[in-house]
């Protein structure tokens, strides 16, 4: 019963992965011609690649911004509404709309709405007697304004998660707390909070995840030739670029090992840290 | 004073919900009052809210520059595929591993959630050499072949079925089923929500995803929707009515099934963090 997903796991995954770090040693060029082992050159090359280190930098950001907003408006929203409010149906269906939009034609919508010339966001700037910028073109706002259209997009759908684990403490705690006085923040700290860390850490690994290797918001709303790329594009978008468009395959393959390091070193750290603060009784 | 304070607070909490739905539903608007619009007029200052006169000259270009039918019929049918086959493997798959002992089991089912571990895009550059060497490229075939088996899928469904009772099957045994008909009159009825979980975010995933789909198929009437909307937004720079028609287009069947199965889907979502 195991055969099936085995053998498709042993061709499109195993043999790739074994595939791509022998790959991240090799010459490889156009129409996956292979030129030989190189030894350590497609490495050497990756720590002198300006464009890498900032790609790297470029992902962080999206990480240090991404991250702890998506959690914390999913957070509020799914608290707010656990709150007995009227219309929760409604408000669960609104909320999680953008999160089951095309990902591509939610970025084209964003793109059309930051556009510098005729975009929305700039008639309100103009309305409001503020300056009008160029907001995907200029390197103070084009990364903080990617990584909002994928704020827009992960909060319905791990505020979902979140109400779910909210839903899933036991009603006992909070009837006990109102016998003891508790005010609504004392009890959404004391109790809540406390008791939904295993459901928050799953969302926090689940978005560093998913953010580190973000993609087709960055391809969408940024030209590949604008001078832009180079302050918004991220690890992924750089392996992208590497592989199919300059067809440096093996130096391509030499990112995704650096990629999966970093993710894998990501991961184990949270699972350590999560002895810290996860609570699990 | 104490219900004048609660009312506030309600209010507030009220105002807070409304500023989010107005943030969620705004892009959806400004795409279908674009897409209804002139090119001229989407190119005025200040721009207008409302379309003077609504035309469908954006759904027109769509329609007639593009194989926009053969585009739906690629995706709908690499995504349905996909979630077909992930469901009949991975249930296969989770049950085994969750059931039976068979030799290398510990070893195989570790190296399954290694996969788990991974980020998809470490795979992508020796699956698309595969998809080359099985003369593939630009075929409906190459959209989906990899995606259809999951070790995250395979991991899902065991902890579905982990948690059914072992006494279940055990009558159904001696009711005389055999292991085939406990698996599919017993067994996987009970992991229902399990398998919808799995099928919507597979679904999804299938749907949205961008960089497979743009290199293996390149030729237009090979492409899914969300490859062909990018290489049409390189086409029609600045025709924005037509950029936002394809968009809404695209993003159309996606909101039509969450209208119709939106417990399914929320219940889904809400299943994977308890279970994952």
């Amino acid at each position: 019963m195991i055969a099936p997903v085995t053998l498709g796991l042993i061709i499109f995954y195993f043999y790739p992965f074994f595939r791509v770090i022998i790959d991240s040693f090799h010459n490889i060029g156009a129409f996956d011609k292979d030129m030989g082992f190189v030894g350590l050159q497609n490495y050497q090359t990756m720590v002198k690649d300006k464009e890498m280190w900032r790609a790297l930098g470029n992902t962080f950001k999206y990480v240090a911004i991404i991250v702890p907003l998506s959690l914390l408006f999913a957070l509020l929203i799914a608290v707010l509404l656990n709150a007995k409010v009227k219309a929760l149906s409604f408000f669960r269906v609104i909320y999680f709309l953008p999160a089951i939009t095309m990902s591509v034609a939610v970025s084209m919508v964003w793109r059309w709405i930051y556009n510098g010339d005729f975009g929305i966001l700039n008639g309100l700037m103009t309305a409001l007697g503020l300056e009008p910028r160029l907001w995907l073109s200029d390197k103070a706002t084009a990364l903080i304004c990617i990584s909002t259209v994928s704020i827009w997009t992960n909060v319905g759908y791990y505020m979902i998660i979140l109400l779910a684990g909210i839903q899933g403490i036991s009603k006992g705690y909070y009837e006990a707390a109102e016998i003891d006085g508790a005010t609504g923040l004392q009890k959404f700290v004391k109790i809540t909070l406390p008791l939904l860390t295993p459901t928050i850490f799953y969302v926090v690994i689940m978005l560093i995840i998913s953010t580190f290797q973000i993609f087709s918001e960055i391809y969408m709303m940024i030209d590949v030739k604008a001078p832009a790329i180079k302050f918004t594009q991220s690890v992924v978008m750089h392996f992208y670029r590497s592989a199919f468009s300059y067809s440096k395959k093996g130096y391509a393959s030499a990112i995704a090992v650096l990629l999966f390091v970093i993710i894998m070193l990501l991961t184990v750290f949270q699972m350590k840290m999560q002895k810290k603060w996860v609570n699990y009784d | 004073m104490k219900t004048k304070k609660l009312k506030i607070s309600r209010i507030f909490i009220y105002v807070i919900l409304i500023g989010g739905v107005l943030i969620a539903v705004f892009p959806f608007l400004w795409m279908i009052l674009t897409s209804l619009k002139t090119n001229a007029e989407t190119m005025t200052i200040p721009p207008t809210i409302l379309p003077k006169k609504i035309r469908f000259d954006g759904y027109v270009t769509v329609l007639t520059k593009l194989p926009f039918l053969k585009i739906y019929a690629n995706t709908i049918i690499s995504s349905v595929v996909t979630v077909i086959a992930q469901l009949t493997f991975c249930a296969m798959a989770g049950y085994a591993y969750a059931r039976i002992d068979f030799p290398f089991k510990n070893f195989l089912f570790t190296a399954t959630l290694a996969v788990l571990m991974v980020p998809g895009t470490f795979f992508i550059l020796p699956q698309y050499r595969i998809i080359n060497k099985l003369g593939l490229l630009n075929t409906i075939y190459a959209l989906f072949l990899p995606n259809l088996f999951s070790a995250m899928g395979t991991f899902l469904l065991r902890q579905f079925f982990m948690s059914l009772p072992q006494e279940l099957e055990d009558a159904a045994y001696i009711d005389g089923c055999n292991r085939g008909k406990a698996f599919i009159k017993i067994m996987l009825p009970l992991v229902k929500p399990g398998l919808v979980s799995l099928g919507i975010l597979t679904f999804r995933f299938a749907w949205n995803d961008l960089m497979w789909p743009m290199i293996v198929n390149t030729s237009t009437d090979k492409m899914t929707l969300s490859a062909s909307l990018s290489f049409m937004q390189g086409q029609y720079v600045t025709d924005f009515p037509s950029i936002m028609a394809g968009a809404l287009m695209a993003a159309v069947p996606m909101i039509v099934l969450f209208a119709i199965f939106q417990k399914q889907f929320i219940e889904g979502v809400a299943h994977t963090g308890i279970k994952g």
